[in-house]
Parts: C-alpha cells; sequence; structure tokens
C-alpha cells in the first residue's frame, strides 16, 4: 500500500462535505440521494413555511413521493423499489434537510406501515396493501401508543379479544402521526395470546379519529388519536405471522434507523443556514464570521454534522451486511438526534433575531427536532437501551 | 417510434472549471454529470416513445469516466446508451462530434433525433445542425413544443419575437430549448435498473471513422492561447435627488437604447 504524505493545498475541501462522505458512496447511492436533494429543493422548500405557519401536511406529496419511489424503498417486491439500507438513509437525510416532518411521513408508511405488512402480514394482505401503499395512493398510520403507554408500550391498555371467527378491538391510541389522513391504520392491541397487530381501515364502524392541535413542533405533519370502540374486524385483518412485542419493536427499529439519518439532514441544513448567515451579516463593520467566538460555534456545528454522518454510515453498512444488533440503532438515534438539536439551538443564536423567524429553517427545524427526540424511543430510553447491552443489567422499571 | 437522445456528462457545472495548461482543454474529472439542458430531450424522447410503444437510445461522444451522466439518463427511463470515448476524440470541434455522432446515429435507424441547442460546458451550438446534415435530416432547431402530427413532427420554433409553426416529416432532427418539457424525476426503480441496462462503447474505427476525421486534427482548429475574460468596468453611479430619471434616459439615449 502506498502512503500518501499530507499536502496542503492539494486536497480540495468542502465545507457542506467536509469529510467528504460523499467518496463513501457508490453511484445508485448517489443518484438516489441527489434525486431526493432535488425533489426536496422543487417541492417542499418552497412551501414548507407556510404549511408549517398554518400547521398542514399537504397529502398530494404522497403520490408525487409514491411515484419517486420513495414509500417503503428499501423493501423488496410488490411495487416497491428494493433498494439498499443505506440508499433508505440517505434519503431520509435529505427529506429532513427539508422538514422533519416530511421524513417522518415517509418513516411512518415505509418503516411503521409497510414494513409490517411485508415482514408479519399474509400473501393476500401484501397484495392488496403493499403496491397501493408504494404508490402514496393509501397512506397507513401507526398505533402504538396510548395516553398511559409511551415508553413502556406494553403497558397499553388497548385490546383485541375474539368474538366467533372475528376480532373486536377496543381502546384508544395517542399521537400517532398520519392518523386523520390515512385510509389504515396498523393497531397494536393485547390479545390473551400477547400483543398483536391488526389492519384497520380506516372506514371500519366505531373507529374514530381525532387530530392534535396546538402544537408547536412538526406543525407540517398530522399528528391524531385514534379511538377504537367495539371495532368488529374479520379474522384476516390480522398480521398473521408474530405475537408479542416484536412485531411493533421490529417496526420501530426500521424506523429508529431512517431517523439516525434523517436527524443529520436537518442539523446540515441548519449548520448550512447559519454558515451562510455568519458570512454575510455585518456587524461592527466585519462579517460576523469573522469573529472567533462564531467560528466556534460554526465549528462545532460542523464536527457533529460530520460525526454524526460517520455514525450513521457505519451503522448503514453494518445493516446492509446483516451484521447489525438493534443497540447500534439505539446508538445512532441517540446520539445524532441529540446532536441535531444541539446544532439547531447554536444555529438558532447565530441567526440572532432572524433565528426566530420562519424566513429561515433553523428555528422550525430546533422545534421539530424536539419531538423527534421524544418518539421512537425518547433519548433516555435509548440511553437505558445501550447501558443494558454493555452491563447486562435491564434499569427500565 | 424509434428516437436517439444526444447527450452528454460534462464536468459538474457546480464546481470551477479547469483547463490543461498546454492543450487548453477542460481537464475532464472521473466524476462527472449529465449535462442539465438534456434532460429537456430525455423527457420530450420518453413521452414520443410511451405515447408510440417506442424506445430511447442515448447517443454521446464524451469522456466515459464512471458513467454517471449516463447512468442519470438511463434512470429517467431511456432503453440503453452509446457512448463514444476514444482518445483519438480529445479536442475535436463541433464537426468532428457531429461525424461521430452521426455514424453512431446511422446504425439505430432512428426516426427521430433529439438534441439540445447547446451544451452547458462548451456552448458553441451548432453540432445539431451539423448532425442533421450529415444524416441528410431537416433539422427543426429551437423547439419549444413538439407534437406528433399526419404521421410527422408539429413544432413550436422559438423566434426573437415569438414562435413559428414548423412541420416535418419523419425522420427528423429536433433541437429542444429549456423548459421545453418538465424532465422528470429519475424513479428509484429507475435507478436501480439502471445498471443492468446496456451501454455500448464502440470506438472510433467502430464507427468506421478515421483519426484523421477527429480530434485536433479532424477540427481544423488550432487553441493558440486562452485569456481571462477582461474584468467589467465599474459602471457609472448616479445618486438620485429627484432628477436621476433624466439622467439615466439621457444614457440610454446616447447608447441609442431609446
Ligand atoms: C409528534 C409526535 C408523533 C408521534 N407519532 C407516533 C406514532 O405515529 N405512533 C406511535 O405509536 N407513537 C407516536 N408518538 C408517540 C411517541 O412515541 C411517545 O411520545 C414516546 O414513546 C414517549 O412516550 P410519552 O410521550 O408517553 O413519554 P413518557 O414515556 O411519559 O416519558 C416522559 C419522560 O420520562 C422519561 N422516562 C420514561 N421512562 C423512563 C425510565 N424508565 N427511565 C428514565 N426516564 C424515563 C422519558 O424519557 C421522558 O423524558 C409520537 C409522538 C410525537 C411527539
Amino acid at each position: 500500500m502506498t502512503k500518501h504524505s499530507v499536502r496542503p493545498g492539494s486536497v480540495t475541501v468542502d465545507p457542506r462535505d467536509f469529510l467528504a462522505v460523499d467518496a463513501l458512496l457508490d453511484d445508485e447511492e448517489r443518484l438516489i440521494r441527489d434525486t431526493v436533494r432535488q425533489f426536496v429543493g422543487d417541492r417542499i422548500l418552497p412551501g414548507i413555511a407556510d404549511w408549517f405557519e398554518e400547521g398542514i401536511f399537504p397529502i398530494e406529496l404522497a403520490k408525487e413521493m409514491g411515484s419517486l419511489g420513495l414509500l417503503g424503498m428499501h423493501l423488496d417486491g410488490y411495487g416497491c423499489a428494493g433498494t439498499s439500507n443505506v440508499a433508505y438513509g440517505l434519503a431520509c437525510t435529505e427529506l429532513e434537510a427539508g422538514d422533519s416532518g416530511t421524513r417522518s411521513f415517509v418513516s411512518v408508511q415505509g418503516s411503521l406501515c409497510m414494513f409490517p405488512i411485508r415482514a408479519f402480514g399474509s400473501e393476500e394482505q401484501k397484495q392488496e396493501w403493499l403496491p397501493q401503499m408504494a404508490a402514496g395512493e393509501a397512506i397507513g398510520c401507526f398505533g402504538l401508543t396510548e395516553a398511559d403507554a409511551g415508553s413502556d408500550p406494553s403497558s397499553m391498555r388497548t385490546t383485541a379479544r375474539r368474538d366467533g371467527g372475528d376480532w373486536v378491538i377496543n381502546g384508544s391510541k395517542m399521537w400517532i402521526t398520519n392518523g386523520s389522513v390515512s385510509q389504515l391504520a396498523i393497531v397494536w392491541a393485547k390479545t390473551d395470546e400477547g400483543v398483536r397487530g391488526f389492519i384497520v381501515p380506516r372506514d371500519t364502524k366505531g373507529f374514530t379519529v381525532n387530530d392534535i392541535h396546538q402544537k408547536l413542533s412538526l406543525r407540517a405533519s398530522v399528528t391524531s388519536e385514534l379511538v377504537l370502540d367495539d371495532v368488529r374486524l374479520p379474522a384476516d385483518a390480522v398480521l398473521p405471522e408474530v405475537v408479542g412485542m416484536r412485531g411493533p419493536l421490529s417496526c420501530l427499529n426500521e424506523a429508529r434507523f431512517g431517523i439516525m439519518y434523517g436527524a443529520i439532514g436537518a442539523a446540515r441544513a441548519c449548520y448550512e443556514a447559519a454558515l451562510d448567515y455568519a458570512g454575510e451579516r455585518m456587524m461592527f463593520d466585519k462579517p460576523i464570521a469573522s469573529f472567533q467566538l462564531i467560528q466556534r460555534q460554526l465549528v462545532e456545528m460542523l464536527v457533529k454534522v460530520n460525526r454524526g454522518m460517520l455514525v450513521a454510515m457505519h451503522v448503514g453498512r453494518m445493516k446492509d451486511a446483516g451484521t447489525l444488533d438493534p443497540s447500534h440503532i439505539s446508538f445512532g438515534k441517540l446520539d445524532n438526534v441529540r446532536m441535531a438539536l444541539e446544532v439547531a439551538r447554536e444555529a438558532r443564536s447565530v441567526l440572532g433575531a432572524n433565528g426566530i423567524t420562519l424566513e429561515y429553517p433553523v428555528i422550525r427545524h430546533m422545534n421539530n427536532l424536539e419531538s423527534v427526540l421524544t418518539y421512537e424511543g425518547t433519548n433516555e430510553i435509548h440511553t437505558l437501551i445501550l447501558g443494558n447491552k454493555i452491563t447486562g443489567i435491564p434499569a427500565f422499571g | 417510434m424509434k428516437i436517439a437522445v444526444c447527450v452528454k456528462q460534462i464536468p459538474d457545472p457546480a464546481t470551477p472549471y479547469e483547463l490543461d495548461p498546454e492543450t487548453h482543454f477542460v481537464v475532464r474529472p472521473n466524476d462527472q454529470v449529465l449535462d442539465d439542458t438534456d434532460r429537456y430531450g430525455i423527457e420530450l424522447a420518453l413521452q414520443l416513445a410511451e405515447a408510440t410503444e417506442g424506445s430511447v437510445t442515448l447517443v454521446s461522444m464524451s469522456p466515459a469516466g464512471g458513467l454517471q451522466g449516463i447512468r442519470q439518463a438511463l434512470a429517467m427511463g431511456a432503453d440503453k446508451a452509446i457512448i463514444i470515448d476514444d482518445e483519438s476524440l480529445r479536442g475535436s470541434g463541433a464537426l468532428g462530434t457531429a461525424k461521430v455522432l452521426s455514424a453512431a446515429i446511422k446504425g439505430e435507424e432512428a426516426d427521430l433525433v433529439i438534441a439540445g441547442t447547446e451544451s452547458t460546458d462548451g456552448y458553441v451550438g451548432l453540432v445539431p445542425q451539423m448532425l442533421a446534415e450529415l444524416l441528410g435530416l431537416p433539422a427543426l432547431t429551437f423547439a419549444k413544443k413538439v407534437e406528433q402530427a399526419d404521421g410527422g413532427l408539429r413544432v413550436e420554433r422559438q423566434t426573437a419575437l415569438g414562435y413559428d409553426v414548423v412541420e416535418s416529416p419523419l425522420p427528423a432532427l429536433v433541437t429542444v430549448t429549456s423548459g421545453a418539457v418538465e424532465p422528470r424525476y429519475p424513479t428509484f426503480k429507475g435507478i436501480m435498473q439502471a445498471k443492468s441496462k446496456p451501454i455500448e462503447q464502440p470506438s472510433v474505427a467502430d464507427l468506421g471513422l478515421t483519426a484523421e476525421d477527429v480530434g485536433v486534427a479532424g477540427s481544423g482548429q488550432h487553441i493558440t492561447a486562452v485569456e481571462p475574460a477582461p474584468e467589467r468596468g465599474g459602471g457609472v453611479k448616479i445618486v438620485d435627488e429627484g432628477e436621476a430619471h433624466l439622467e439615466i434616459v439621457k444614457i440610454l439615449e446616447q447608447a441609442k437604447v431609446i
């Protein structure tokens, strides 16, 4: 192996890809990333400040994302593109550089709803739902959390009991992304055999959905309550291939993987906004980027964003190679989301008063990331998962 | 309809271009991108091919490099690509390029040849017309709208003042302006399939051409020197104290603009 010496000036360093992570990608991954970046630039960024302010998710985006191949992109067959896990991650980074709400939509559809049907569904369920979900014609939501069962979902109160050949579900689910824009819900409920998943079509009698208002985070994303009052479903509504908490938890692993990558997108957008702003904003007759204190803030952001991407790429390659343990995803989710929140807050301060408006993306990302920190396992829960892994001592309860 | 689309891989326009100090040719890195303006021609070709159950072949004379730009075009939905990259092609002018492209397209028996109006790295804008001449096809240039009509084409041709409506039988060559159609994004399935689509790489000799036809020899041109463009002058500053418009009118009159 030839050893190269470092020659200053012989290599161009890109402030927006400082560690040249681009070189770690293959052509296909690069093309997918660039396509999503372009889509976000054309279709998300021009409208996002208004959608956030008005508290809407423009549902027409679903079909556009479907025709691109974004929905369930890393699943095989049934109309899905079948990309690598890294490609899915990179798409999440680009989507979340737009807005965490857009990325949440894709995470819920692909990882929380299509994944369980693909992994645990019957052949009929797969054929009925997956192609229309991949196309964005049917939207799913994922009902696990309840008002009194968050970090400990196994304490859920929603039940499903057999009645003749049917199932009857009672209970409610809280904080459910995409609830009121969905055509089907994957609802997890306690049965005599353990927790099981059900496909509940939106128009089923006894199933109602109420949106949660007055959110100050993820405003360009729909969050709802699902109420199931004697909801009667045929025997074939249950996902046949899984019983127990392994079902919902394996969905969460998929989605958390995407969040680990996604958070870097939000952080990158904040860092780039701060870098641009600092170069242009004049104070004391100089661009504020000329002050040491501001440079330090920019460099802290730079280091965090790049480090987060290296972690994600490493975990992503492990997932594609089949050498991943779920605790590796906890490592990435824990560190990358808190990293992104720190970067967003730092960028917010660099932008001064402008940093609190929707004219710049920073405070929107900062507020969104508060949700991202909480959902899909809070920081504390991922800390406990890692603590358990390295000590062998569970400290959850 | 069998359609051939001329496309080019170019160095990423977002990065500054470098010229080789000796040859004065643009230094072409291994990683190149699809010339953005080519996406309009590809989109038009795909629309026409979809409407007629036809096929789309990309034809490109450019350093193959990692083929990233060609794959991007294949990912949009084209069926196959022919790329001609040969050491003897370095320094080719517009005519040499047109000769190579025409030789490659002849074997395809295309009903329609589509090109952009000019490339983003060279800005010469002569290749399509020369290509039409070599192929013996009518050249319908600067099309801002293309429709099929009576077995031929009806084209709205952009002019300085508006547009002309031009009709032509097939086969023909059309150049499309940017914005004529809305280029589609490559789909992820398209991206995944692109790597298994056929890419032919014939040599100059395979096309029946010799080194004299192409490259510096065939171009009949020699770049003697390259100079940076002169800096623009500072302009005139007029401070408005209520009378500035009169001064501006005077300047415009002097320039014979009004
Ligand atoms: C915008 C948004 C969208 C969401 N979308 C969905 C969805 O689509 N589907 C779905 O099912 N859920 C969804 N959720 C719910 C989310 O997953 C839960 O909010 C999350 O699991 C935390 O539960 P909780 O809010 O009840 O907090 P709690 O569990 O009550 O936690 C409160 C605090 O206590 C800490 N804590 C809890 N237990 C421990 C412990 N053992 N040790 C130390 N600290 C602990 C937590 O870390 C946290 O800081 C969404 C939430 C939000 C905000």
